[in-house]
């Protein structure tokens, strides 16, 4: 009995989401173009409307009288489960995976209707369709996937709307730091398990073991509904007001969600000072490569990877590997004349400025007059590195 | 002008500032006063082709160019190419010739970026080559200068030059023409540098990557990518790996690929190579610890034109190696010095389509007679050959080298302890092409030379080692060989002043003669090779008779001589330094080492303005101050040897000056050996070698 309830109640949401889908989508389309069309113009339809303005609101009526009967169709179909008797649970199961097949066609038929605009698109063959919806399996399933999760969110759900409960945690819940509150004297855990062991300091009566355990999870109540979140953020895509919901895995993706899209980025990467994060993982994350060598390529894209930044030369002509700056070739300029600073090596600074060819035109060697305590080279003593001769420059 | 001006390939050195100015401006205010010149009827022209054919001739060019003020100016004008030998006279003499086109720094240790910014600023676009190989302490600021003002640099040389970084490889990438780079031992650059000069030289034909350990498989594949027009490419001793092969050997027109010891490459590797390039001449793959014979069939695979491979210290040579090189129809060398070779391997080598003309087993182990005698026989347009320390070989594989490769020019057979005396008259009676023959450490005696001095075209013989030569065997050789230009006579006992005055007077084309321990030898040899003026490298290392009188006669006759190894005369002293520093202009490379020379005589040579290398180990004579002196006049040193204990002895500061000015010191700490080694003493020794082996 309870799951006979089960399914009308699925049913009916089924039917009131088709219904707001209905009247959300422009109810101007021609409903003759309806036909299983590629899901992804569905898009554009609200837009397009413009292209057909000789559009057959009787025709648009005719389609939508079609829906109704389909829908009709459906209400019987569970209906007979309702008064069937199942024993074998397969057969329910069956049947059961039945209904959400011809949901699914209704609901494909419906976005399509919306997005059949296009001209090469062929009409809909009402009598084809009729052995088509038992057989609307997989393939359509699998398109209705595409069609729901368009965005590039993470958490791809293959869930159809109404398959499962939908769960709203309050914004201070979500930035609260712990989860799980002792009633007791009101400290906070992250987890269950440590607020279970905490509860042991607060009597007997929490030290036995069933208090202790794992709470099991109430199979009986909501065997299979699936649990999803929604943010409480109104208008965001997330929150489950919005038109093409898409609802949250766990309560870790709302709390990351709910922090990266409506928080300050309060966490300042602190080697390059300019990216920031409200996530404390994903600072972490950034810093691990944060300062590497950054790849550069003559065009200013930089890359992570130095063989992307390869792959990247080797595609555009006319683009070059740079250098970083900090190598000094910008910031440095050749000297004049003399381009010893350019090295910063002892012997360089000992030699740096020194007039080569003048430096030993005092001495006469031809003439074997040369008297070694009369140097003309001072050597400086250790330390001092400007080393000055008769004839160079400081 | 240009077109008179023939092509000057050969670099002439400027070793001085000419100081004959003033004279040069005496003369020509004289021939002002006197309205007569007659050197102004002269045309440029004429001039231009009178200096083409003094090209060879330094002292001539320098006379020619003190004649007058307009001859003076057309030699300025005339010359192209200059090699220096100090650089602190770049600037002075660069502004004297304004029109250089090929500039030569690689005897200059130190070159500054100011230097480089005078050539550049006073050659600018006629600049076409520099050679900077061993020069040191110029950086990315120079080259930079370089890269603005001459844009029409086709080659530049930076080999060894250590210091140089990604800067400086990114100013080479400015210089569009380059076609010629060898970056030898240029450590410090990375795929960044290279990746610059790939994107910025894109008509590079000859690229020398040896050496450069900071390359990946990325930089080098980005060359691949954007030079296309290389033909010579050289990775040796670089980390590249297999990645980088297939854009290589998709080059289009690579002609010369050389991956020796590159540990990088291996068999897998070049098992996914799908084809070889169709271009490829010569390729290297020597000592490629991790490369058989599968992984070159893969790499050859599909290179026809084939001419030259070279696989030194390869895996064993086997058979199926090669068979393997049999399709290959061009092929006309082939080098597998120092592999392991099995008898079937030479002789399949024996058996293929093409004709060697050159063929080089050195060191190989497994080289039989049998073997041997195939290949040659099958290869009858054999050139070169190189059998050296072959042992296995006897006479009867000469006997057939000599008669079936009449064409041979080079034969190279140190140390093939088993060919008897009478094989090398084999090679005299049949072999008359020879020009290059090492005999060295073999068992020939004075019949041979007198059958070997029928090759009158040979220029090179090696022949030291060889201990039943006496003076007989080598007046033979001066009166047969008028063209020899290398005499090898190490250790050769025998020889005394008879044998080398047959020298001097038959071999007046001498370049290079060795002695070394040559102890019958005296001053009267050294008078008689002192006819010889082409000779520049004299060799009388442990010749204890020579004394003072013989060198000044050397120095006299001889003014090119650059190398010299006075080791162990001990009675050259102070007094034959004067001679040696006046006269001999182009002296490079002198070893003093247990002589009687002490700092004086050192001093006086710092007249020798080109010195480079000294080496003065066990000097007794030599003080530590007039050491330091004679070490700061002479400007060009490059590298000195010295005892350990002088070290100390001399101002840190001083040496840390002299370092800076780009000479290298190197401190050995040898026990002093008073005695010259007895020849008889080291005869006993090889042949307890023989005995061994």
């Amino acid at each position: 009995m309870d799951l006979k309830l089960k399914g009308c109640a699925e049913s009916s949401s089924s039917s009131q989401i088709l219904s707001e889908l209905a009247r959300n989508l422009s109810p101007e389309m021609p409903f003759s173009q309806l036909s299983s069309t590629k899901p992804d113009k569905s898009e554009s339809a609200p837009f397009t409307n413009n292209k057909f303005p000789d559009w057959d609101p009787r025709l648009m009526l005719n389609n939508l009288s079609f829906l109704e009967q389909k829908i009709h169709q459906v209400q019987d179909l569970v209906h007979s489960i309702n008064n069937q008797d199942y024993q074998v649970s397969n057969e329910l199961a069956a049947q059961k995976q039945l209904v959400t097949a011809d949901l699914t066609s209704i609901i494909i038929q419906l976005i399509s209707t919306a997005g059949s605009l296009l001209p090469c698109i062929k009409s809909f063959n009402e009598s084809s369709q009729q052995e088509i919806f038992p057989l609307v399996e997989s393939s359509k399933a699998a398109e209705l996937d595409e069609l729901t999760n368009t965005s590039d969110h993470e958490d791809v759900d293959n869930l159809l709307p109404g398959s499962y409960e939908v769960l709203q945690l309050e914004k201070e819940e979500i930035l609260a730091p712990h989860t799980h509150f002792c009633l007791i004297c009101g400290k906070g855990f992250k987890r269950d398990a440590n607020l279970r062991m905490h509860m042991r300091g607060h009597g007997d009566e929490y030290k036995s073991p069933a208090a202790l355990a794992k709470p099991l999870k109430d199979t009986d109540s909501e065997p299979n509904l699936i649990k999803r979140y929604s943010c409480p953020f109104v208008g965001c895509k997330r929150n489950k007001e919005h038109k093409k919901f898409q609802p949250l895995k766990t309560i870790l993706c709302v709390k990351n969600h709910y922090k990266r899209s409506h928080c300050d980025k309060s966490y300042t990467c602190s080697r390059c000072k300019i990216k920031k994060f409200s996530v404390l993982a994903d600072l972490k994350t950034h810093e691990k490569h944060c300062g590497r060598e950054k790849w550069l390529c003559s065009c200013g894209t930089s890359f992570s990877r130095k063989d992307k930044l390869f792959g990247h030369v080797a595609l555009f002509q006319g683009h070059t590997p740079s250098l970083p700056i900090d190598e000094g070739k910008a910031s440095r300029e050749l000297g004049h004349g003399d381009g010893g600073e350019a090295k910063a090596d002892v012997g360089d600074l000992v030699f740096s400025d020194v007039d080569e060819r003048g430096l030993f035109s005092l001495m006469n060697f031809d003439c074997y007059n040369f008297d070694a305590s009369e140097t003309p080279y001072c050597f400086p003593s250790s330390g001092s590195s400007g080393y000055v001769p008769g004839n160079g420059r400081a | 002008m240009g077109e008179v001006v023939s092509c000057h390939n050969e670099i002439i050195g400027v070793a001085t500032v000419p100081t004959s100015d003033a004279r040069c401006l005496k003369s020509l205010r004289f021939s002002e006063n006197s309205k007569l010149n007659p050197f102004d009827a002269l045309s440029e022209e004429i001039l231009f082709l009178i200096l083409d054919h003094l090209q060879s001739n330094a002292p001539a060019k320098k006379s020619f160019s003190h004649v007058c003020r307009s001859f003076y100016a057309v030699e300025s004008r005339h010359r192209q190419a200059i090699r220096f030998f100090r650089s602190d006279l770049i600037s002075a003499v660069i502004s004297r010739y304004p029109f250089v086109s090929r500039v030569d720094l690689s005897l200059c240790t130190r070159v500054s970026d100011g230097a480089l910014a005078s050539i550049a600023g006073k050659l600018g676009p006629s600049l076409i080559s520099i050679d900077l190989s061993r020069s040191r302490y110029f950086s990315h600021l120079g080259l930079n200068s370089l890269a603005t003002s001459c844009a029409s640099l086709v080659e530049i040389n930076l080999s060894g030059a250590f210091d140089l970084d990604d800067p400086a490889a990114a100013a080479i990438g400015r210089l569009k023409n380059l076609e010629r780079l060898w970056l030898t031992r240029c450590k410090l650059v990375t795929d960044m540098g290279l990746g610059c000069i790939a994107v910025g030289c894109r008509k590079l034909k000859l690229l020398c990557l040896k050496w450069c350990l900071g390359l990946t498989d990325l930089g080098v594949g980005l060359v691949a990518v954007k030079c296309k027009e290389i033909r010579s490419l050289d990775l040796s001793y670089t980390m590249v790996t297999k990645k980088c092969l297939p854009g290589i050997l998709r080059l289009p027109t690579l002609e010369e690929l050389s991956l020796v010891g590159c540990p990088g490459i291996d068999d897998e590797g070049l098992a996914t190579l799908k084809e070889g390039c169709k271009s490829l001449q010569v390729l290297d793959m020597s000592n490629c610890q991790h490369v058989s014979d599968a992984g070159l069939s893969s790499i050859i695979n599909g290179a026809f034109s084939m001419r030259q491979l070279i696989l030194a210290y390869h895996s064993p040579v086997s058979y199926s190696l090669a068979s393997s090189l049999q399709k290959f129809a061009r092929l006309e060398a082939i080098k597998l010095d120092g592999c392991q070779i099995t008898a079937s391997g030479l002789m399949a080598l024996g058996s293929s389509c093409y004709s060697l003309k050159e063929l080089s087993l050195s060191k190989c182990s497994g080289v039989t007679d049998e073997a041997l005698s195939f290949v040659v026989t099958k290869h009858k347009g054999l050139m070169k050959l190189d059998i050296t320390c072959c042992r296995k070989i006897t006479d009867f594989s000469i006997s057939c080298i000599t008669s079936s490769c009449a064409s041979l020019i080079s034969l190279k057979m140190e140390s093939c302890s088993l060919v008897s005396k009478e094989a090398f008259c084999l090679v005299g009676e049949r072999c008359l092409l020879l020009e290059e023959l090492d005999i060295t450490d073999n068992d020939i005696d004075n019949q041979g030379l007198k059958a070997i001095s029928n090759c009158h075209n040979l220029t090179i013989l090696k022949m030291g080692l060889c201990l039943s030569v006496d003076d007989e065997g080598i007046v033979h050789i001066g009166k047969g060989c008028p063209k020899l230009e290398e005499l090898d006579l190490y250790r050769s006992i025998g020889i005394t002043d008879t044998a080398i005055m047959a020298i001097a007077q038959g071999c007046p084309m001498l370049k290079s003669i060795n002695l070394a321990y040559c102890t019958e030898v005296t001053d009267n040899a050294l008078r008689s090779l002192s006819k010889c003026s082409k000779l520049n490298t004299l060799e009388i290392r442990g010749c204890s008779q020579i004394s003072d009188c013989g060198l000044a006669t050397i120095a006299e006759g001889c003014r090119e001589i650059a190398k010299l190894d006075l080791k162990k005369c001990y009675d050259i002293s102070d007094i034959g330094m004067v001679p040696l520093a006046h006269l001999c202009c182009s002296l490079r490379q002198l070893n003093l080492s247990y002589s009687s020379v002490t700092d004086v005589g050192l001093l006086a040579l710092a007249n020798t303005s080109c010195l480079q290398s000294l080496t003065i180990l066990h000097l007794t004579g030599l003080m530590p101050k007039g050491l330091a002196v004679a070490l700061l006049a002479c400007g060009g040193l490059r590298k000195v040897k010295l005892n350990m204990s002088l070290k100390y002895q001399i101002s840190q500061q001083l040496i840390i000056y002299l370092e800076s000015r780009g000479c290298l010191f190197q401190w050995r700490d040898k026990p002093f050996q008073a005695e010259v080694d007895a020849n008889e003493v080291w005869k006993q020794r090889s042949q307890d070698l023989v005995a061994v082996v």
